[in-house]
């Protein structure tokens, strides 16, 4: 069977088995479609979880862009995982405790005011929408590589997948396809992984084998090898970066703190019906996470290894184009590859400096991986459906987030507060359906900025939420007052760094203009310092939280007893 | 108030946040310290095909992250049930009714 054939075969399978699912699991009630009934289990949760955090931009740009940027990588890799410390000790339990079901009624709750609400509300929603963006157009680039659709009819069908069991299923029917979803993704990431690096280095576990000597008897260790290649090729040596260490560590402190304030993850640790179960889920998501989240490095290496080793042949000298092997045509004709014959010698030739003649576009290592080392065919027909269930999945939780913070926190919260239950599961499925065809739209016809706002997504949550939620649980007298200042310095900062430098003036963003050294991906790290220094300042000269407030404060802190939280 | 005492309540408040604490300070230690500010010094350092910061920085920090929360889950588990404020039944009961309490039934 081609690969053509086989790709429609096992993409059709795992679509007939998410809708399957989420006819089994319809949500009957509000809280079936908010918290999908409040009881699931700790393992199930943090698969969901974990299919909820991967996105498209996990499984297919991640390891592209590590590959590409040596040992500065890390910044994702640490930043994507280090936030579920902060979550399951810092966020989750007490969050759990408190038991309300939305970042916006905590904040709203917490602060006891509309007005904290709304801007809450509002972040929510400009967060979401960012994100779920950039996971259509995902969809459509799997769909036009492997289908050979055009992209806007694979959007067309990812928003009629997720339209299916979303709106039907909410918070239900998505939990319980995102778990099947998370097998889906981790075995398309792992299968390929592991047959390279057995390949390479002779090791099953490729964590281990990118550590290891080559197989080919040589002695030396693939990544000093690709030190070497990399240091001859005229590229900074793989393993040291090029990025400054503060803007590491800016970058690096944005993405964990960004991660542990965004509300499709928070939410998560509604759904599990104990304190210890929040902590616990939050521990197994992060397992299910590391598993990919660790071999991501040794395909980086691996990919990068493969396809200097390809294009320049095994002695360095260029492979004659004539003779390039099939995956290369493939994405050329894609427009993801390109070669350029400068010295007009028919070799194909890839280098950091001006012998360089080959564009390659960073997000197709992943899904040319599989191509590169010649794996079987349904190989790379699994890779494609990992792909669609990444963003997919992704997709289906922020679209829950959009629609609960409308009717719930909006709607039902503050506008019309008379609203039956059914009348707002209908404006919950209304909003839902809104909200997938605005992000396919937007999958369609990308702004050129989606790839931009991702900073803005990260940077938002991490100067917004983040500082008011901790300092929710953990400072009892912080006011109103201090807070609404805190998020609206925090966000205005960030927001005005990031637009600056980003669509005013981008000619302007080079090191030698930024603050202090910082990108506008780690401004977000500085906002969030200044919303915890306005918001304490603020507090301080007005009076503290009322006492019923502190009282509450006081509750969510043990697991035992339901809190006075929620009998107000 | 679910504590024997207010001194109950404080110690156990106490108790979580030194937990809380420490387990942060191993947080910051292996990725922001290990494996960006100190990763030049350890790259001196060989871990068979790794220099020690890299694999702090695309590795180890990982592992050791997953290994905190597992500790501050048994950690905790334990504090509670010393201080007698783990969850029981009538928590779950309690969930049933704020469910219901937030979205009607």
């Amino acid at each position: 069977m081609d690969i053509q054939t086989l790709t429609f075969l096992i993409v059709g399978a795992t679509f007939a088995i998410y809708i399957g699912i989420a006819i089994w699991s319809r949500a009957g009630s509000t809280h079936d479609f908010y918290v999908a009934g409040g009881g699931v289990h700790p393992v199930a949760n943090g698969m969901a979880t974990a299919a909820d955090w991967m996105s498209a931009a996990s499984f297919i740009s991640m390891a592209g862009l590590i590959s590409f940027m040596g040992y500065d990588g890390a910044v994702y890799l640490m930043g994507w995982t280090g936030g579920y410390v902060l979550l399951a000790l810092c966020l989750a339990p007490y969050l759990r405790k408190f038991g309300k079901f939305t970042v916006p009624a905590f904040i709203g709750d917490r602060y006891y005011s509309n007005t904290a609400r709304t801007v809450a509300v509002i972040c929510a929603v400009f967060v979401c929408f960012t994100y779920v963006a950039g996971q259509m157009r995902g969809v459509g680039v799997v769909f036009s590589r492997f289908l050979e659709v055009d992209i806007t009819t694979g959007v067309i069908i990812g928003m009629g997948v997720v339209f299916f069991y979303a709106v039907l299923g909410g918070m239900k029917g998505i939990t319980y396809t995102q778990v099947a979803q998370y097998c889906v993704l981790i075995c398309a990431y792992l299968v390929p992984a592991i047959f390279i690096s057995i390949m390479m280095t002779g090791h099953v576990i490729p964590q281990i084998g990118f550590g290891s000597e080559l197989a080919d008897g040589s002695g030396t260790y693939l990544l000093d090898k690709l030190d070497g290649l990399s240091t001859e090729l005229g590229f900074t040596e793989y393993t040291s970066g090029t990025k400054s260490t503060i803007d590491v560590f800016f970058i690096t402190a944005a993405l964990m703190v960004g991660t542990a304030g965004l509300p499709h993850v928070i939410v998560r640790f509604f759904t599990v019906p104990k304190v210890r179960d929040a902590r616990k889920s939050a521990g197994w998501a992060l397992l299910f996470i590391a598993l990919l989240y660790t071999t991501a490095p040794a395909i980086a290496t691996f990919a990068r290894v493969n396809m200097i080793d390809t294009i320049n042949g095994p002695e360095g000298e260029g492979t004659p184009h004539a003779e390039a092997p099939g995956w290369i045509d493939n994405w050329e004709r894609t427009g993801l590859i390109s070669w350029e014959d400068k010295n007009e010698d028919g070799r194909m030739f890839y280098a950091g400096d001006e012998r360089n003649e080959m564009t390659i576009d960073r997000d197709i290592m992943v899904l040319a991986n599989p191509e590169i080392a010649n794996l079987p065919a349904w190989v790379i027909a699994l890779v494609a459906a990992g792909g669609i269930a990444a963003a997919l999945s992704t997709s289906a939780g922020l679209l829950l987030v959009i629609s609960t913070s409308i009717s719930h926190d909006l709607l039902k919260r503050n506008l019309m507060p008379n609203i039956t239950d059914k009348q707002e599961l209908g404006y919950a499925r209304i909003a839902a359906a809104v909200a997938i065809c605005v992000a396919g739209y937007l999958g369609i016809n990308p702004p050129g900025f989606v790839a931009q706002v991702v900073a803005f997504a990260f940077g938002l949550a991490a100067s917004s939420f983040f500082p008011a939620i901790i300092m929710g649980i953990f400072y009892k007298r912080m006011n109103k007052e201090g807070a609404i200042a805190g998020m609206l310095s925090g966000i205005l900062f960030t927001a005005a760094y990031i637009i600056y430098f980003k669509f005013i003036n981008p000619a302007a963003n080079s090191p030698e203009n930024w603050w202090f050294g910082i990108s506008p991906e780690g401004i977000g790290t500085l906002g969030m310092v200044l919303n915890f220094a306005v918001a304490i300042a603020v507090a301080r000269v007005t009076s503290e939280a009322p006492a019923h407030v502190q009282e509450m404060v006081e509750s969510i802190r043990f697991p035992k007893g339901a809190g006075e939280a929620s009998a107000h | 108030m679910s504590f024997e005492s207010e001194q109950h309540a404080k110690d156990y408040w106490r108790e979580n946040l030194r937990l809380m604490l420490t387990l942060l300070c191993i947080w910051f230690a292996v990725s922001f310290g290990f494996g960006i500010l100190l990763v030049d010094a350890l790259n001196a350092i060989k871990l068979g095909g790794f220099k020690l910061g890299f694999w702090f920085a695309q590795q180890g920090s990982i592992y050791v992250f997953l290994l905190l929360i597992v500790v501050y889950v048994i950690k905790m588990n334990t504090l509670d049930r010393k201080y007698n404020v783990h969850e029981d039944h009538e928590n779950e009961e309690e969930f049933e009714e704020a469910l219901e309490e937030e979205f009607g039934q």
